[in-house]
């Protein structure tokens, strides 16, 4: 749908996962729909930085829409990645008890899966799990068959893509300053990129939604960020488990501790911590923490060696619970009692990937109740995610290469991403640039030599591709500017070199 | 399937050695596949001179050291295939590469890795921190400024004394950037002394030993980082952090021999070195897979790689000829003080060049050689330092009847 004068049916502000489900949701029906994002891309707050779970359901409380939604999204999830051409494999899950006091915990862990009719939970002895886990230090084990894996980044990158070409408009660098409520009972959200208008606002901006609602309502919700670190391991180290391997949680712990998950593309993460910090935007890893998590690891994994590692992270929860209380509170996904046609989602922390799409879902049941929406008959489920030449088989990989001779071209070693996969990238619908939007979209840089030979490639590419002066090729975003110019052959008067050395005199140094 | 009587894998300093040396011996049915799209690899970025003192008795540079070897490859016109990357390898001696032209197979007799090296990443060594824009390895930042005329920041600080670190400070410098300090975590350097010397002291460059960054800083660009002093175990000296306001972070802190091809093959590898486990000619673990230069150990200097390249193909033309067999196998035993010896293996009882490396910088050291109980080479060295391998050359009398080799250094 079109809009007209900047001013759309429905504003979303936030373009992580959840403010890209419902875009793509709300773009089953003939409404304009806006995505204000604040950084260069889509997924680039939490959304690219979790575990990629799609949890079965059983570490919730019955009853709560964490557990509700959460079940529903793990029974849709293949589905929707299916018709979005987003990697899943349902891999499953053992939540391993080392201590005899922590079996009544699995047993109590999955009563409560039951009754959030999460299906096929089992208790295995440490016979079984050694069948399932043979690297894995156990005596009992939750083992969860539901479980399931993707990509957090490439879902969220699949949703707009698949709400863009169903009519929604992404405005990427698009900061919310403020938010007014006209008289005509529109708001007016004020950015840095100029004003919007619009009948709804659906505030989906994760760990900023308490300051976009205190724009037009009475403090009511506060954030409190709690930040996790993650190690990332070299796809060598793959074989070392099948499943993804929780320890029992913590009462009263506000995350799941220390785990480990195979990667869609086969790298173990290890983590995360949980860790309350002042800031919502230091995404820093520290080195107190990177310790702790070597040392976990290695409690239930002794095979695991630091060698392994290739790269640390972090993600950082919204999360609702002060850290005096920890724990969890519920989902928050209501209409303001304040504010007419403001919707608020707050606390949206695991699992809100699993169940992105039922909160979507519930985002436009509340509009269609008010509004009694449209059906869009042009909507298409359906887009397709770049080729990976690197998992064809050799008779299409042929092919690829007769059709586009860039396909011939492996720009990255590691992960074999081809130059034609880099170009597509880089001429991604929703027009992010920067070198991150690519290794995102392609893999490519995510290696063990993590760039050292194709970034370079790579922002050459992007540079001839948009035509783009040396400084203008960024990391991730404004500022993350890569180079500072050309050589320049100042002369640096700084510089003076000592004395010259004859060369017998240099080889005698 | 195309057949061929050597594939090498690489073109820069050592498969061009390597491809020269086969030809002198009379092979011609050669085959280079090099992933870039010119010949020389690394060296064409490395524009500072000092290469082929010892090789050529002459100082020269990068480009013109890979030159001398490419004109050697035109004059006897040795096939190779440019951007054309091996994506796999079999201990069939099947190779596979893709390239614009599309994706081919080929069969070889003799396989030369000659894939160099890699450099460690901030992910591999873990520097804590946020992750601005401006953290570079060494050698991209070198491949930015001398190969694609990028400069890559202003206010700089280098982590690690590698070569390659040592060599871009002064590169920097040179070229108006502030290089404000060289940090390296180990109380000696480990970059060799004539660089310390020609590329940061001549240049007013500290050097701080037994110090590394602890945190980074910046939203976007890089903004500063923060580095402490080490104490004598290893753990940060307290009150010794300090801040430091720069744009961008080089590190240079090891290179890794390139071997995902090999392990890809089966190929045993050599957990210190990185590279593959060799017989006194370069043969890794499956016969007819050949080794040489930095994929096999990270050498100090090109003209080692050269020779090394050059050393194995006489090698390679003994398996050709059906000579090269394994009459016996002999480990290399190692004692206290040397990190790692090359090659790993004797299968027969030829003249055969031992490289080592030392754990920790000395002085007055002698390594020897033991058959056994019976000492049968003593090699003595003025200083030691792990920065610089040590090479020695063992004749064929002197390993006559050997039956265990041990060596250890006093």
């Amino acid at each position: 749908m079109k809009a007209i004068n900047n001013h759309y049916d429905v504003v979303i502000i936030g373009g992580g996962v959840v403010g890209c489900a419902i875009a793509r949701e709300l773009s089953k029906y003939k409404v304009s729909v806006a995505v204000l994002e604040k950084e260069a891309d889509v997924s680039w707050g939490i959304s690219c930085r979790n575990s990629g779970v799609i949890h079965a359901g059983f570490n919730y409380k019955p009853g709560t829409l964490r557990a509700q939604l959460c079940v529903e999204g793990n029974k849709s999830f293949a589905r929707l990645c299916q018709e979005l051409d987003v990697p899943y494999k349902k891999i499953g899950k053992v939540v391993v008890a080392q201590k005899k006091e922590e079996i009544r915990e699995l047993k109590k862990l999955k009563a409560q899966g039951e009754k959030n009719k999460v299906e096929g939970l089992q208790i295995i002895d440490s016979a079984e799990l050694k069948i399932l886990e043979p690297n894995v230090k156990g005596i009992a084990a939750l083992y969860s068959p539901e479980t399931a894996i993707t990509s957090p980044y490439l879902l969220t990158i699949a949703l707009a893509e698949n709400a863009l070409r169903n009519g929604v408009s992404f405005f990427l660098n698009t900061k919310v300053i403020s938010i007014a409520k006209l008289r005509n009972s529109d708001f007016r959200i004020n950015t840095n990129q100029g004003k919007f208008t619009s009948s709804y606002v659906i505030n989906s901006a994760g760990l900023y939604s308490d300051k976009v609602a205190h724009m037009v309502e009475k403090d009511k919700y506060r954030i409190y960020p709690c930040r996790g670190e993650y190690y990332v391991l070299d796809k060598n180290a793959s074989w070392i488990i099948n499943r993804l391997i929780y320890p029992v949680p913590k009462a009263g712990a506000g995350g799941l501790g220390v785990h480990f998950t195979p990667t869609i593309d086969e790298n173990i993460l290890i983590g995360p911590s949980n860790e309350y910090i002042k800031q919502k935007d230091n995404f820093s890893t520290t080195s107190q923490i990177m310790k702790m998590l070597s040392a976990e690891a290695q409690k239930f994994l002794p095979l695991i060696s630091s060698r392994d590692i290739i790269r640390s992270y972090s993600g950082i929860r919204a999360k609702q619970a002060p850290s005096s209380e920890g724990g969890y509170w519920d989902f928050v996904i209501e209409e303001s009692d304040s504010v007419n046609n403001f919707i608020n989602l707050i606390g949206i922390e695991s699992p809100g990937l699993a169940s992105s799409q039922p909160i979507a879902k519930k985002v436009v049941e509340i509009i269609n109740k008010k509004e009694r929406l449209n059906s869009n008959f042009n909507f298409t489920p359906f887009r397709k995610g770049i080729l990976r030449f690197e998992e064809q088989d050799e008779k299409t990989k042929k092919a690829l290469i007769k059709q586009d001779p860039n396909y011939g071209e492996i720009v990255c070693r590691c992960e074999k991403v081809t130059k034609k996969e880099i170009l597509e990238a880089a001429n991604n619908p929703l027009g992010a640039r920067s070198l991150i939007s690519i290794k995102y979209r392609t893999r490519a840089m995510m290696g063990r030599c993590q760039g050292g030979y194709c970034q370079t490639r790579i922002m050459e590419i992007l540079r001839e591709s948009f035509k783009l002066s040396p400084q203008e090729i960024n990391l991730k975003g404004n500022n993350s500017y890569l180079l500072t110019g050309y050589r320049s052959n100042k002369e640096n008067k700084s510089c003076k070199k000592k004395k010259l050395l004859s060369l017998e005199e240099e080889l005698l140094v | 399937m195309q057949e061929k009587e050597v594939i090498i894998i690489g073109g820069g300093a050592a498969g061009l050695a390597a491809a020269v040396a086969c030809h002198q011996k009379g092979i011609e049915d050669i085959l280079i596949i090099e992933r870039g799209d010119y010949l020389g690899g690394i060296l064409n970025q490395c524009i500072h001179d000092g290469f082929g003192l010892e090789k050529f008795n002459t100082s020269l540079t990068g480009p013109e050291y890979a030159q001398r070897y490419i004109d050697k490859v035109a004059n006897r016109k040795i096939p190779f295939l440019l951007n054309s990357m091996v994506v796999g390898l079999t201990p069939q001696k099947e190779v596979v590469v893709v390239n614009s032209q599309g994706l081919q197979h080929y069969r070889a007799r003799v396989i030369i890795l000659a894939m160099g090296c890699r450099e460690r990443t901030r992910g591999a060594i873990n520097i804590p921190g946020a992750r601005p824009s401006g953290i570079y390895t060494a050698g991209v930042a070198q491949e930015l400024i001398n190969l694609k005329n990028y400069m890559v920041g202003e206010k700089i600080v280098v982590l690690g004394s590698g070569d390659i670190g040592l060599i871009m400070a002064r590169r920097l410098t040179l070229e108006g950037a502030k290089v404000i300090m060289v940090a390296e975590k180990l109380p000696y350097s480990s970059g060799l002394p004539r660089n310390i010397n020609q590329c940061l002291y001549d240049f007013d460059i500290p050097l701080l030993l037994s110090h590394t960054v602890v945190d980074i800083e910046g939203n976007g660009r890089l903004s500063g980082v923060t580095i402490a002093q080490l104490g004598k175990r290893g753990g940060i000296i307290t009150g010794s952090k300090r801040k430091i306001t720069c744009d961008t972070l080089l590190l240079s802190v090891g290179l890794i021999p390139e071997n995902e091809l090999s392990r890809e093959a089966d190929i045993v590898l050599d957990n210190i070195t990185g590279g593959p486990q060799v017989d006194e000619r370069g043969q890794t673990s499956i016969p007819g897979i050949f080794s040489c230069g930095n994929v096999l150990q990270v050498h100090d200097i090109v003209d080692n790689v050269s020779l090394e390249a050059e050393y194995i193909v006489e090698g390679v033309v003994e398996y050709l000829e059906g000579k090269l067999n394994k009459e016996r196998e002999i480990k290399v035993e190692l004692r206290n003080g040397l990190r790692y010896v090359v090659p790993q293996t004797l299968i027969r009882v030829k003249d055969t060049i031992f490289s080592f490396r030392v754990n920790q910088p000395g002085e007055k050291k002698v390594i020897v050689f033991e058959n056994g109980k019976k000492v049968i080479k003593k090699k003595f060295l003025r200083r030691v330092n792990p920065a610089e391998m040590i090479r020695v050359k063992l004749s064929s009398s002197e390993l006559e009847g050997i039956k265990r080799l041990k060596v250890r250094l006093v």
